[in-house]
């Protein structure tokens, strides 16, 4: 396939691996932090661990936009469908993630609530257009990649004078995720989580260009590497990090240049400042309450903003008891170090979100390393201390 | 019957039904045990062992590229008596029709599965039919079941595989799929990729022929190759070793599935299937697939190995490794 093969070569692949192999320094560990679920993907289905030397790590970043969003947000998204009775449209991912009280919006739908997985805006809008009766929420999620099109279907909703639609607002801002990241105690203070370079997301870069990194590449002395979605991509990109580490430079540099400016995309970023303005603060799974890393529809198009339209009761669900989702979205945990981790949650039975979503780091533990986490960590049977 | 449209009184056991049954059913499927016109076909059968299997068909949408709903039904049963090594013999088939479907569409289902079971040369014997109010079914369910009489000698079974086999597909992979997604009302997209839907039997027969001792014959259908291997790795109690690149997929549908977020290893095939045989007589049933229309682009995929966990792990064309679980939940897309 066009386009795709391309940076998907075996043997470039292998020339990559040894290039890495021969610049790693033996004596150090490299910690690398892949911001998004799509990396961690990438990595797993094409089994690129493989292809490092073993000093080399991958730490996987709360790049997944469907693991973070916490779960008072999906309760809210319950709630629109079961108790204000609007039909709520959301991207497939985000139907098996679980709520509070052992809900989540695909059993909700089971129940009877009108929730319906949708492609894209525009599946949302037409199902409003064809439900005149009913009031349509679009359940938005996602970071700067899905934002621009929820703010192209506002302004069309607006344009088309159409009444039974709204959108439940839930973008939120890689920059900030990231600096918050480098900000936690895990990473300043306790020193648990050492990361000594990030791989930057790549389709959110696409819209808001390599420009913004450069202020934590420079503050906290890490350096990013945007790298695209496709091993090579990874692998490359690697690469540029373990070069920068060794020559101890902290810079921002575009590995995904054939999609990647400095500038970014202007008209995406246009049309999504018409449409939203920064949210004071949004609560992140994992992060907590991140001041200034998300947005909320401009009060302009209040008769669109679902917050606004909707009296939503404040939840105050959490995540299942043990669910280690939230150490494991900051990179202080991996999954094989969360007690429920295939014991009572699996893909089949997700108890946290990463194990929802094909890009979160339990599901791909699970989906694509498991044999390996068998040989490496057989169950340790806890032995329980003799009284006598 | 152009321009009708089924009511509660084609499923009543009056009148109308006896209509509906002779003028669309019988009319279609004509063959001597349908005329026997009994609530049951009498036949008599060779001495052996029989194999029967039921398949419910609940497909959305009903007409898809390169087959619909009816063919479905007749190949899916078909396939799955095939996969014992069988002949198959007789086709029931069971409706569940919906107050208000068209009964010009009806009959074009009816047409296409009388079509499927005349080139397959298995005859539908006998019927039912049931309406259901408006809104409690999706215009029409086809279950059928079939009968077929495995050959002497034959054994076939998902727990015969053993470390060392070789492990064959028929073809290109995901094709039923992938038509399927791109037809689907909220998920149009523009391909010229065709179902797979194909009756597998005659192939199965020439290749039990070539090599009466091939161990394990598997169609898969939902969940895909991924899926299928896991349920076989987990009943032979053995491991799978793939090679991605050896796993035939067409351009179009590895450009789909990127596009969709899905994994082609578990999307799935209504026209494929499974082979394991022992290493020395690969080569012998990968011609003999060869040489099948149905098989023209068969290859072998892997090696069943001595893994005592039961994983399928694959070397991805990139290089590394990974294992291939079982199907967990859906395929969903991922959205960015």
């Amino acid at each position: 396939m066009k386009y795709v093969d391309e940076y998907r070569q075996k043997d470039l692949a292998k020339k990559l691996s040894l290039e890495i192999v021969r610049q790693a320094d033996t004596g150090r560990q490299y910690n690398l932090m892949e911001f998004c679920g799509g990396h961690t993907h990438a990595i797993f289905r094409y089994g690129v661990q493989d292809l490092m030397p073993e000093n080399v790590h991958f730490v996987h970043g709360p790049g997944c936009p469907v693991c973070v969003l916490p779960v008072p947000r999906i309760d809210n998204a319950i709630e629109l469908a079961e108790r204000h009775g609007a039909i709520v449209c959301t991207y497939g991912d985000m139907m098996r993630v679980p709520a509070s009280k052992k809900k989540s919006l695909i059993k909700s739908k089971a129940a009877g609530a009108d929730i319906r997985m949708v492609y894209s805006t525009q599946d949302a809008l037409k199902i409003a257009r064809e439900n005149p009766n009913k009031h349509v929420v679009f359940f938005a999620i996602g970071f700067e990649t899905t934002t621009p099109p929820s703010a192209v279907i506002i302004k069309q909703a607006q344009r088309e004078g159409v009444k039974n639609f709204s959108v439940f607002c839930n973008h939120v801002l890689t920059p900030a995720a990231i600096q918050h990241i480098l900000q936690s105690p895990e990473v300043r203070e306790i020193g648990s989580v050492s990361i000594d370079g990030f791989l930057g997301p790549s389709h959110v870069s696409s819209v808001i260009g390599s420009q913004p990194y450069n202020f934590f590449a420079e503050e906290f002395q890490k350096p990013v590497v945007i790298a695209g979605f496709e091993p090579l991509d990874v692998m490359q990109s690697t690469l540029m990090l373990i070069r920068q580490i060794n020559e101890g430079r902290f810079e921002v540099e575009n590995e995904y240049t054939r999609v990647v400016t400095p500038e970014g995309n202007l008209k995406a970023q246009k049309i999504v400042s018409e449409v939203f303005e920064l949210r004071r603060t949004f609560e992140w799974r994992g992060l907590g309450d991140v001041p200034y890393s998300a947005l909320q529809i401009r009060p302009e198009f209040s008769d669109f903003d679902t917050e606004k339209l909707f009296d939503i009761t404040k939840s105050t669900g959490r995540d299942v008891k043990g669910c280690e989702c939230p150490s494991i979205l900051r990179g202080a945990k991996k999954p094989t170090d969360c007690k429920l981790f295939g014991t009572i949650c699996t893909p089949e039975n997700p108890q946290g979100s990463c194990m929802v979503s094909s890009e979160g780091s339990c599901a791909a533990y699970w989906s694509y390393g498991r044999f390996r986490i068998d040989q490496v960590s057989k169950p340790k049977k806890r032995q329980k201390a003799k009284v006598s | 019957m152009r321009k009708g449209k089924v009511d509660m009184t084609h499923g009543s056991g009056g009148r109308a039904m006896a209509q509906l049954i002779e003028e669309l059913f019988v009319k279609h499927f004509d063959n001597d045990l349908l005329r026997q016109g009994n609530d049951q076909a009498l036949f008599n059968v060779d001495p052996g062992r029989l194999v029967m299997s039921t398949d419910g068909h609940v497909v959305s949408p009903l007409f898809f590229p390169g087959g619909d709903i009816g063919s479905l039904s007749v190949h899916g049963t078909i396939n799955d008596v095939a996969m014992s090594g069988a002949k198959p013999l007789y086709i029931a088939a069971g409706f569940i029709l919906e107050e208000g479907f068209e009964l010009s569409k009806l009959e074009e289902i009816v047409i296409s599965m009388a079509a499927a079971s005349k080139d397959a040369g298995v005859p539908i014997v006998t019927g039912d039919t049931k309406v259901v109010e408006k809104g409690k079914g999706d215009g029409v369910f086809i279950t059928t079941t079939g009968i077929g009489l495995v050959p002497d000698g034959v054994n076939i079974a998902g727990n015969l595989a053993k470390p060392g086999d070789v492990v064959l597909i028929n073809g290109f992979l995901g094709d039923h799929g992938v038509a399927i997604m791109s037809s689907r009302e909220n998920l149009e997209f523009e391909t010229k990729i065709v179902s797979d839907s194909a009756p597998l039997h005659d192939l199965v027969a020439k290749m039990v022929a070539a090599v009466p001792g091939v161990k394990c014959l598997r169609d898969p259908t939902r969940g895909g190759l991924a899926t299928t291997l896991n349920e076989i790795a987990q009943q032979s109690g053995v491991g799978m070793q793939l090679e991605e690149d050896a796993i035939p997929m067409r351009k179009e549908v590895v450009a789909a599935c990127e596009l969709l977020g899905l994994d082609p290893l578990y999307v799935a095939n209504e026209g494929k299937l499974i082979a394991i045989c022992a290493p020395e007589d690969a080569t012998v049933l990968l011609e003999a697939m060869n040489q099948h229309p149905l098989g023209e682009n068969a290859a072998i995929i892997g090696l069943v190995t001595d893994d005592n966990m039961g994983f399928v792990t694959m070397e991805t064309a990139f290089g590394g490794n990974r294992i291939v679980d079982w199907l967990a939940g859906e395929q969903l897309p991922r959205i960015c």
